[in-house]
């Protein structure tokens, strides 16, 4: 009798774990990019020199690369330039105020992210990280939250679908 | 959401809307009078792609009189060294996009200057050659290199007969926010075409201006109204190297 009752105890903690688990599975991701991004676990972002960015910065924090690789062969081959996604445009705001520059000190605004996730970039090798010192920097993104609509309407779509780390 | 799928979706069907463009324009072609040309509707089909960047009506050119242009003046290297941020230094290893040559005959002894820099010519050799396509020629004529796929290899330096092309040896610094250059790239006169891209014309037509020599023109070879087509049309001109029929957009006056 008391083996059974024990296994039946048995069976009805491991039937709590794994509803527990699968009750936890949905907000794990969201808690771990909470601890990342808001409690000081993540990379030390400063706080760019304008109000908004040209899209949702989840948006930017997954999919910047695209925007840039898209808008790179725009301006070389097409001559498309002032871009809201141009690299430029993206320097102006987050160089750093202590360094005027996006990649010089750990610290600064791309390589701040790039070193906690462990990827090389090579854009500063030949572009420049700091911007152009003439320029007056802008208060604001000339065309903040104008960019690539589609891109993030099919974004939002999809993450509203699948609910995880944005 | 795969990004990566995603654009290329997008490129696929952005090109068959372009083909799908060139056919209704190729058939409106069939039935519109005689005298409206299917590269004209071809063009007046795609909406925006004039207005924004590289049009590909216009064919950017210069004009070089070369009896304005005094031996050891060096105002245009000058002015393209601290536009594009280039050392300045003539070392073998060192990156020239622009170079003054003096010529000099033998028999008369009669000595002639200009500056050279990339002709950017209507069938260049450098694109030719290139084996990723990173040598490519602009639709409005300026012949460039995408440093994203340049892999270095230096067929262009080998193939381009008026030696314009630099390769760059050394990591740089302090490079131009403008003008992005790295080591292993190879790289020339790009027409300032970050300058063109904004209206203005090429670093060293100003700084020849500025100086009062007035001995470069910039200018549409494509456009009737322009001061560069005017004086080709009225002054004899030549391009370098003419026999090898590279059409080239830069042309001398003066040069004999």
């Amino acid at each position: 009798m008391r083996q059974v009752r024990r296994r039946a105890v048995a069976r009805r903690a491991a039937v709590a774990i794994a509803l527990a688990c699968a009750a936890l599975s949905g907000h794990v991701p969201a808690l771990a990019n909470d601890l990342v991004m808001n409690r000081g676990l993540g990379p030390t972002i400063e706080r760019a020199r304008g109000e908004k960015c040209v899209a949702d910065p989840a948006f930017m924090r997954r999919n910047h690369m695209d925007l840039l690789k898209h808008q790179r062969d725009e301006t070389v081959h097409l001559g498309v330039r002032d871009a809201p996604a141009s690299l430029k445009a993206c320097i102006g705001c987050h160089a750093s105020t202590a360094t005027g520059s996006v990649a010089v000190a750990k610290t600064d605004f791309c390589v701040s992210c790039h070193s906690y996730a462990a990827i090389t970039i090579d854009c500063f090798e030949c572009h420049a990280s700091k911007p152009q010192a003439s320029a007056s920097l802008p208060l604001n993104h000339p065309q903040a939250g104008t960019v690539p609509s589609k891109q993030v309407a099919q974004w939002r779509q999809n993450s509203a679908q699948a609910p995880g780390i944005r | 959401m795969n990004p990566g799928r995603d654009s290329g979706a997008r490129m696929a069907l952005s090109g068959r809307r372009a083909f799908l463009g060139l056919a209704a324009s190729a058939v409106g072609g069939v039935l519109l009078a005689p005298g409206i040309h299917l590269v004209e509707i071809a063009q007046a089909a795609v909406p925006g792609a004039a207005t924004t960047g590289a049009n590909p009506k216009v064919r950017w050119g210069l004009l070089i009189d070369t009896k304005k242009c005094a031996t050891g003046c060096t105002d245009c290297v000058d002015a393209c060294n601290s536009e594009n941020g280039l050392s300045g230094l003539t070392g073998p290893t060192d990156a020239q996009w622009i170079r003054k040559v003096e010529i000099k005959e033998f028999g008369t002894g009669r000595t002639q200057s200009l500056p050279v820099m990339c002709q950017h010519c209507a069938e260049p050799p450098c694109v030719d050659v290139c084996p990723t396509g990173a040598s490519f020629k602009r639709t409005d004529g300026i012949v460039l290199v995408d440093r994203h796929s340049c892999i270095g290899c230096r067929y262009c330096v080998m193939a381009c007969p008026y030696k314009a092309r630099s390769f760059v040896h050394e990591p740089l610094t302090n490079q131009k926010p403008d003008v992005p250059r790295g080591k292993g790239c190879v790289e020339g006169c790009t027409l300032c075409v970050h300058r063109v891209d904004k209206g203005q014309g090429p670093a060293c037509v100003e700084a020849c201006a500025k100086a009062g020599h007035q001995a470069m023109l910039f200018g549409d070879l494509n456009d009737p109204a322009s001061a560069i087509w005017i004086r080709i049309r009225e002054v004899s001109t030549m391009q370098l190297r003419a026999d090898l029929k590279l059409d080239p957009g830069v042309r001398y006056e003066g040069l004999t």
